[in-house]
């Protein structure tokens, strides 16, 4: 490349490819800071602070979705150790609902949860900053500071939270919850901060052979969310109240 | 003259003596609290050292729980170093097996002799992580399947 090749030399002499090979290398270099950010947010560092190039999504295909399976709603009350109560006073993280259209008599069967909301009303009407959307798009109760008051449980348009109601014992470790305060799923945040990556119910799931629910980041292009979510139309549930939601359903 | 000096230093002496006096007096309820209560006898954590010195743990351990979870909840810092699991992995008794679960146990005997109500236990484990079993082969099965690979038609009913 010392003298300067007229284009139809490259062609004759086989240069082109070589150029060709040179464009290549440049690309490479230029993508790589980009791969090694990405890198970098996956197996976060345990001494780094979450960081807002991740959003941490879910999508959930309502088509592959089981009617009567309870397996994520089973994963989620032994990873968090709730009780698998659904009375009015038991924590539910995740429900299944069971839907049915009257007019052409569709029917849909799909698990609720937390949807994580980029705009968050719970987040909104918190009176003492308790309840915050972490910088990685995770929405979550901040025991310390909730004082049980369940405005956020009327904001929510999911009905995704729940009031501890009772004395609790034998918690997990990794997931302290006690009476008197609000909580809802938190993407199973012991696990994605641990680098894993998976909820328990995405894991059971699979496990279950379903693969209807789908975790990651849909920030990064070359995640499985991000690509599906690209691809097929996927939507928010109530998404006229423009939430942004985490969580999105395909097939509904 | 000689009279005046001898009553004036009686009672000088008088004095000295009804302050020495009322000095023992108040003196004594705080002999007797320290003879009544035997100050708590710790158990010994698990490992070397504690993560810091005694002298600074036993004035400043709030203060470090109280910033490392923050951090933890808020922006996901997860070290280990100053955790409330690191604490109770390493101090959590050999008899019961947990940091509050009788008035002996090591959160407790301090606590219980300082009257300090202690609200952590209320939400957080007072035992260790159960060790877990070794990852199912669903799981490694999970982690590795191509998820909705096979996803078609824009994930419409069929």
């Amino acid at each position: 490349m010392s003298q300067p090749v007229r284009p139809e030399d490259k062609i004759e002499n086989g240069e082109r490819r070589a150029f060709l090979a040179a464009g290549a290398a440049v690309a490479g270099t230029a993508i790589a800071p980009g791969v090694l950010l990405y890198g970098m947010a996956q197996a976060k560092p345990a001494d780094q602070p979450v960081s807002a190039k991740v959003r941490w999504g879910m999508l959930i295909d309502t088509t592959k979705c089981a009617t009567g399976c309870t397996e994520c709603v089973t994963a989620c009350n032994t990873e968090n150790s709730l009780s698998g109560k659904t009375g009015p006073q038991d924590s539910q993280w995740i429900r299944k609902v069971e839907l049915k259209n009257l007019q052409t008599g569709a029917r849909h069967s799909l698990p609720m949860l937390c949807q994580h909301c980029e705009h968050p009303p719970c987040v909104d009407v918190c009176p003492t900053g308790a309840s915050f959307r972490r910088a990685d798009g995770i929405v979550l109760v901040d025991r310390h500071i909730c004082i049980g008051c369940r405005y956020c449980m009327m904001a929510c348009p999911y009905k995704a939270r729940s009031l501890v109601h009772e004395n609790l014992t034998d918690q997990n470790p990794e997931v302290p919850r006690g009476k008197g305060c609000v909580e809802s799923c938190t993407f199973c945040v012991q696990k994605v901060d641990r680098g894993e990556n998976t909820t328990a119910c995405v894991e059971a799931c699979n496990a279950a052979g379903h693969k209807a629910m789908l975790f990651g980041d849909l920030n990064d292009p070359e995640s499985e969310i991000a690509k599906t979510v690209k691809t097929y139309a996927s939507t928010e549930v109530r998404a006229d109240l423009n939430l942004n939601t985490g969580v999105r359903y395909q097939g509904i | 003259m000689a009279r005046l000096d001898l009553a004036s230093k009686l009672g000088s002496w008088l004095r000295f003596a009804a302050l020495i006096g009322a000095a023992a007096v108040l003196a004594a309820p705080s002999f007797q609290a320290a003879a009544g209560v035997d100050k708590p006898k710790l158990e010994r954590g698990k490992g070397e050292r504690c993560v810091e010195d005694t002298d600074f743990m036993r004035r400043n351990h709030m203060q470090l729980l109280k910033h490392h979870r923050d951090e933890t909840m808020h922006r996901g810092i997860r070290t280990t170093k100053h955790s409330l699991k690191g604490c109770v992995e390493c101090h959590a008794s050999e008899k019961t097996g947990s940091v509050a679960a009788t008035k002996e146990d090591f959160c407790m005997a301090c606590h219980t002799y300082a009257s300090v109500k202690l609200d952590c236990w209320d939400c957080h484990a007072t035992k260790p992580m159960a060790k877990k079993p070794a990852k199912t082969e669903a799981a490694a099965e999970a982690k590795t399947s191509p998820l909705m690979a096979n996803t078609q038609n824009g994930g419409a009913k069929p």
